[in-house]
């Protein structure tokens, strides 16, 4: 394995019970990197995204982080390694405020540039809604309170899994407007999107999954629709 | 009819500090534990063994005990209850219902099936004057102050601190909670280890109360089981209540007839689960 990969997997595989979900991923992302997964629904991505956060168990060696094996380690250890997740549709705490929401992302207590003042910044309709029940709030921002939440356990790697699901195109603008300033400041990302467009557009590399496989893989400015198309419908 | 009330609600105090711990695990880890009733007459025997042993008083032996029974509670979960969590809640049911028999079995083993009880020093002879005839024993108000004391604890704990809102985090969600960096394990341990601490007091309290046997574990489960959903869940204050309303439905039973009480709760109990299933005071949660 390399050994300036940040995050790399050989032969990723996981299943669901007796189904199997991935078929032998074999994955890099450097530092500084922001590469876009793709692919139909059901084809392995947020299987994928929970196999590196080990909320699906991996085999031992099939993940490193900076060279290291990290497959068996529990998601509590692997987030500390400086790891952090937006999950698919949001997932906030019902029972906590936006404050209180975004406070859990700083459990780790890792250290880095990302405090609630700055968050606040960035998105400042959350500090105007800081009390309030975070399933209180609109669509979009809740979705700005899952990236918040992620971004103050101060990651080294950011995994976005369907940021746009159900949002208006001029939240998900907003949203990924917000992506160029953390690349800036080293952070890598890992982004699942459903919009091949968005994907291509906001990423510097493009990764297709088809059935559990990698079908395609290459640079984001350089794929065509048809090539995407194919490795995207396996025909 | 004064006099009934009072002695309801400071009954209710009593059921308050049986029911918080079935409150706080069920809150935290969705978790019945039927043992409940068991664990509060193993710490009162627990008391009663200690007081001889380190010649101590009854008081004092108590609050030694605390912190072995958060010990206790903590290992408890950690060794066996974790293993039973996850969607399907009969295993934890079984287990805890299996932990219910052993613990009464092993009392009737080693204390026998009389009943005994603590030495609270005269405080269970002493009273309150409150004017116009009227006083309250000094032992269930101490209870009762207890019992307010440790709701408002509990309260203050969920709402305001770092380790309340992981207590909430891995209740709503447990996979999101844990990529924050919680270990769920510890946190549920940590639950269990408190509700232990108030186990701990309500079973020494009772004894210094009135006299406790082996076999008194189901009964006390009963009561805390319908304080609960009388109360409502997802509130400590909720479950206060319901205490305090099944202590009242109990001392009105008692006063129309000696042999009415616990049935006049149960009936109040019933009454509650047809007309308001989820309480009286419930806390929605999303």
């Amino acid at each position: 394995m390399s050994q300036d990969a940040l995050i790399e997997t050989r032969g990723l595989t996981a299943h669901y019970g007796d189904a199997q979900a991935l078929f032998g991923i074999d994955f890099r992302l450097k530092a500084g990197e922001v590469v876009a997964i793709i692919g139909a629904n059901g084809a392995g991505k947020s299987t994928f995204l929970k196999a590196l956060t080990g909320l699906v168990k991996a085999s031992r060696d099939a993940v490193r982080w900076c060279g290291r094996p990290v497959g068996s380690l529990s998601p509590a250890m692997i987030v500390r390694l400086g790891l952090a997740m937006v999950p698919e549709g949001r997932r906030l705490f019902p029972s906590l405020t936006v404050e209180e929401n975004l406070r859990m992302g700083a459990f780790a207590r890792r250290s880095g540039p990302w405090d609630l003042k700055r968050l606040f910044q960035l998105f400042p309709i959350l500090e105007q809604k800081r009390r309030a029940p975070a399933t209180a709030l609109s669509g979009g921002q809740q979705q700005m309170v899952a990236i918040g939440r992620a971004l103050l356990a101060n990651p080294t790697v950011l995994l976005c899994d369907e940021l746009s699901l159900g949002l208006a195109p001029i939240v998900i603008k907003e949203i990924y407007d917000a992506v160029p300033q953390l690349t800036r400041e080293g952070m890598s990302l890992v982004i699942v999107e459903q919009d091949v467009g968005v994907a291509q557009r906001v990423s510097q590399r493009v990764v297709c999954f088809q059935e559990g496989r990698v079908s395609l893989e290459g640079a984001s400015d350089a794929l065509t629709r048809e090539q995407i198309s194919r490795a995207y419908f396996g025909v | 009819m004064l006099d009934t009330l009072i002695q309801g609600l400071l009954l209710g105090g009593l059921y308050a500090l049986f029911a918080l711990g079935l409150s706080l695990m069920f809150g935290v880890m969705r978790l019945t534990n039927t043992a409940q009733g068991d664990f509060i007459v193993l710490a009162a025997f627990a008391v009663i063994a200690t007081v001889p042993l380190l010649a101590v008083s009854s008081w004092v032996a108590a609050v030694l005990l605390l912190p072995v029974a958060f010990g206790f509670g903590y290992a408890l979960q950690r060794g066996v209850l974790n293993g039973t969590l996850g969607r399907d809640p009969l295993p934890s049911l079984v287990v805890t219902f299996g932990l219910s028999i052993v613990i009464q079995n092993a009392l009737l083993e080693v204390f026998s099936a009389d009943p005994r009880s603590l030495d609270s020093g005269g405080f269970n002879t002493r009273s309150v004057p409150l004017g116009g005839g009227l006083a309250i024993g000094a032992l269930p108000l101490a209870i009762f102050g207890v019992a307010l004391a440790a709701t408002a604890l509990l309260q203050a704990l969920f709402d305001r601190t770092p380790l309340g809102r992981a207590f909430r985090a891995v209740s709503d969600d447990r996979e999101i909670a844990e990529l924050m960096g919680l270990d769920a394990r510890h946190v549920y341990a940590l639950a269990t280890a408190i509700a232990f601490v108030v186990i701990g007091v309500g079973g020494a309290l009772q004894a210094m109360r009135t006299t406790v046997a082996p076999s008194d574990g189901p009964l006390l489960l009963l009561f805390a089981f319908e304080a609960v959903i009388i109360g409502g869940m997802g509130s400590f204050w909720g479950t206060f209540a319901g205490a305090l309303v099944l202590g009242l439905a109990q001392q009105i039973g008692f006063r129309l007839d000696p042999g009415w009480g616990i049935w006049f709760g149960h009936l109040v109990f019933l009454a509650v689960l047809v007309l308001r299933p989820h309480g009286l005071f419930p806390r929605t949660r999303g």
